[in-house]
């Protein structure tokens, strides 16, 4: 197996291999007992400097991020949107450029860009990982609903995986969809043709409408929010009817397979694209995702800055 | 004036039928003579055109100059002077200055600028509505009794579709055409790309070649409607060169043009987020690129025109969605036509080059695009087989925002002559 990633960044799970993508779970699985411990920290990472550049509002991901680099000893900054001089009017590149100079290890960047991640690693020495680039990817959360996925169902082969929710502006159903493909996944997509962009099945995944057909194959069932803005523009009349129609229920679930494992990115919308007993019942593993996120970005930020 | 004598160049020049090594002579700016063997004397100022071609100076008939407004961007003598540099003796610049062409002072102050810069001609286009808003006609009689070509909302459709009747209705009295830039901009409202499988892939927002099409179609019946002249500007997809094509048989009198990257880059390009490939309308599938040469070869699509659209550095070093649409190409035109076009045996010499001189004038109605004896002498020679690699630092544009740094390309032009004077010699601008 191998012990490396021979990569500056992490983009996305696009142009990634299988192989790597095995590495960086199987890092992720031993790196989570430092959270249990009592002292919950590591020298690993002592002496190096990571940034965490959020230029969209993110509350688990930034956090996610700076606990990790803290659990391996490395220093952080989090820079946001409304602290940062991107607001006095300061490019991308400049804001770039200004890092650099403070000689960083790697910066993880959240932008409502697509390609804003592509743009700082064509820039910067340092590792840029990608923490969500408009609907473009969001690596990081592929690769942690991988883990679960496989923590529960021992493998990630010929498991069915269904997919609900905006999948057109979903950067969390695109990384998906790469990574789960990648590993030999089946992936299925439900949701309104709006929000279905064309030519997806391209990338191998099987389209339903009707979400009572879709049910009964998955082994799990990934759950979008729901973008509340984007109600009664072009895309869907109400979010009534988008919950009539794609909400998970209890009563849903009974279409679907007993032991279905629920996920969500979160934040959830409760009572729109997801019911608050479905959410925090049985099936659900949405706490598991965000412990395991932890543990994927421990594993990225070890994997990309020890090994340079 | 220095009497001119071009020599033993392969003289191509549709508009006269003629493709044969010959002799050119320009007396007083004109052209006196075309033929073999004409004697040299020691006054002439003799140009050596040997395995050159000799053709009537290129007319881009879709240029941004950006002069009055954006003087950051490109001016009417950078402009202009890259117009040289690329062939071009004659350059048709587009209404959406600031402020936009929609008043007889800014028609003359393009003027007087082009003529203080001597380089290309320049021939504006008149708004077609008030301040390019789509609302009410500009006062185009009185722009075309000051000098415009044509008239055109270009960057902006004409969304109202009373507007673009009035427009081709009221044309019709001066014989000029409306130049649509066909985009339904409901459709493409929050797209940076085209709409396909890489836009998918992306997670861009995707403009779909319907909004295009949609356009076309109504401009298209419109035109036919009113009898009034359309040239449709940029065309990108396969659906608007078939509708061209058909309307064409129906003797519609419509026009197009297409620009050479929708005859060279497709879509696919997009995922190196390169922000010179965002352009409007967006770089299309590989069947639309198909499609356009295929218009290009049975002349649906009848001109090839840059859309040379000046941007500075600043403006598009900037994440993919927040840069502003355009890339220049003027200076590099002619290395894709060989390259694309001649190379791949799309289309003949002869043809391609009627693209760039007679067809544009023609539809225009403005003189060269022909080498005529008696005529002002608008004359280019290039070198077709010469090859050099796209540096867009050597550019003479102002702006350098070209997605074909570091292409291989072929055909230098060597001479330009503009009025019988040489402005371009040896591949170098004449200052």
């Amino acid at each position: 197996m191998r012990k490396k990633l021979h990569r500056k960044d992490l983009l996305g799970l696009e142009d990634i291999s299988a192989e790597e993508i095995e590495l960086i779970l199987n890092t992720a699985v031993s790196l989570k007992e430092i959270s249990e411990r009592p002292i919950k920290k590591v020298p690993t990472l002592r002496g190096k400097t990571i940034v965490n550049l959020f230029l969209e509002p993110s509350t688990r991901t930034s956090s996610s991020f700076d606990l990790a680099a803290k659990r391996l000893s490395a220093d952080t900054v989090t820079v946001s949107s409304s602290s940062s001089s991107i607001l006095k009017g300061e490019t991308l590149l400049d804001t770039a450029r200004n890092l650099e100079a403070m000689r960083i290890d790697a910066a993880v960047v959240r932008h409502s860009s697509a390609g804003a991640a592509h743009f700082l690693a064509q820039r910067l020495k340092a590792s840029v990982i990608n923490a969500g680039d408009g609907s473009h990817e969001h690596p990081t959360q592929g690769l942690l609903d991988m883990l679960t996925i496989r923590e529960k169902l021992k493998r990630l082969e010929n498991i069915n995986v269904l997919i609900v929710g905006d999948i057109a502006h979903s950067r969390v159903a695109r990384s998906n969809i790469f990574g789960l493909k990648k590993m030999g996944a089946n992936v299925s997509i439900c949701a309104p043709p709006t929000f279905i962009p064309y030519y997806i099945e391209r990338l191998g995944v099987k389209i339903f409408y009707n979400l009572n057909e879709a049910l009964p194959h998955a082994d799990v069932i990934n759950v979008l929010r729901i973008q509340l803005e984007r109600q009664g523009k072009e895309l869907f009349p109400s979010i009534r009817e988008y919950k009539e129609l794609y909400r998970i229920t209890k009563d849903r679930l009974q279409l679907a397979k007993s032991d279905v494992l629920i996920m969500h990115p979160g934040p959830i919308n409760r009572g729109v694209e997801l019911d608050p007993d479905v959410a925090d019942g049985i099936s659900s593993v949405i706490l598991e995702q965000v412990t395991n996120g932890l543990a994927i970005r421990m594993a990225i930020l070890y994997l990309l800055i020890t090994h340079k | 004036m220095k009497t001119i004598l071009i020599k033993n160049g392969r003289v191509i020049d549709p508009g006269s039928n003629l493709d044969r090594i010959a002799d050119i002579l320009i007396v007083d700016g004109v052209v006196k003579e075309i033929k073999k063997n004409i004697v040299k004397k020691p006054s002439y100022e003799a140009i050596d055109a040997r395995k050159k071609i000799v053709t009537p100076g290129f007319i881009d008939m879709h240029t941004h100059l950006r002069e009055p407004g954006r003087e950051d961007e490109e001016t009417i003598l950078t402009g202009t002077k890259a117009a040289c540099k690329g062939g071009f003796t004659s350059v048709v610049c587009m209404a959406n200055t600031d402020p936009p062409i929609d008043d007889v002072g800014i028609v003359r102050l393009i003027f007087r600028c082009a003529e203080e810069a001597g380089f290309a001609k320049v021939y504006p286009v008149g708004a077609v509505s008030k301040g390019l808003k789509g609302e009410e006609l500009a006062e185009i009689g009185d722009l075309y009794r000051a000098g415009i070509v044509a008239v055109s909302d270009d960057g902006m459709p004409v969304t109202n579709s009373e507007i673009m009747r009035r427009a081709l209705e009221y044309t019709n009295m001066f014989d000029i055409p409306v130049i649509s830039h066909c985009e339904d901009r409901f459709l493409c409202e929050r797209g940076v790309m085209n709409e396909g499988y890489t836009s998918t892939r992306l997670g861009l927002e995707g403009i779909p070649s319907v909004s295009e099409v949609i356009m076309v179609a109504r401009n298209i019946i419109l035109a036919e409607y009113t009898k009034g002249r359309v040239h449709i500007a940029h065309v990108s997809t396969a659906e608007s060169v078939n509708l061209i094509r058909d309307a064409k048989k129906r003797k519609v009198k419509v026009t197009a043009e297409t620009a050479p990257h929708y005859f060279t880059l497709t879509d696919e390009l997009v995922e190196s987020f390169d922000t010179n490939l965002r352009v409007n309308p967006p770089l299309r599938s590989k069947e639309d690129l198909s499609a356009i040469v295929e218009g290009l070869k049975d002349g649906t699509i009848d001109v090839i025109a840059t859309d040379h659209a000046p941007h500075t550095k600043a403006e598009k070093e900037v994440e993919f969605d927040a840069a502003p649409t355009g890339m220049i190409g003027l200076e590099i035109a002619l290395g894709l036509i060989l390259t694309q076009l001649i190379e791949k045996s799309h289309l003949t010499l002869p043809k391609a080059i009627s693209k760039i001189t007679l067809n544009p004038s023609s539809i225009l109605k403005i003189k060269g695009g022909i080498i005529k004896l008696g005529e002002m002498a608008d004359i280019t020679i290039f070198d077709p087989e010469f090859e050099w690699e796209c540096n867009p630092n050597e550019f003479e544009s102002k702006s350098k925002n070209t997605p074909f740094k570091g292409w291989k390309m072929k055909g230098r032009v060597e001479y330009v002559i503009v009025s019988g004077r040489i402005v371009l010699k040896d591949g170098k601008i004449i200052v």
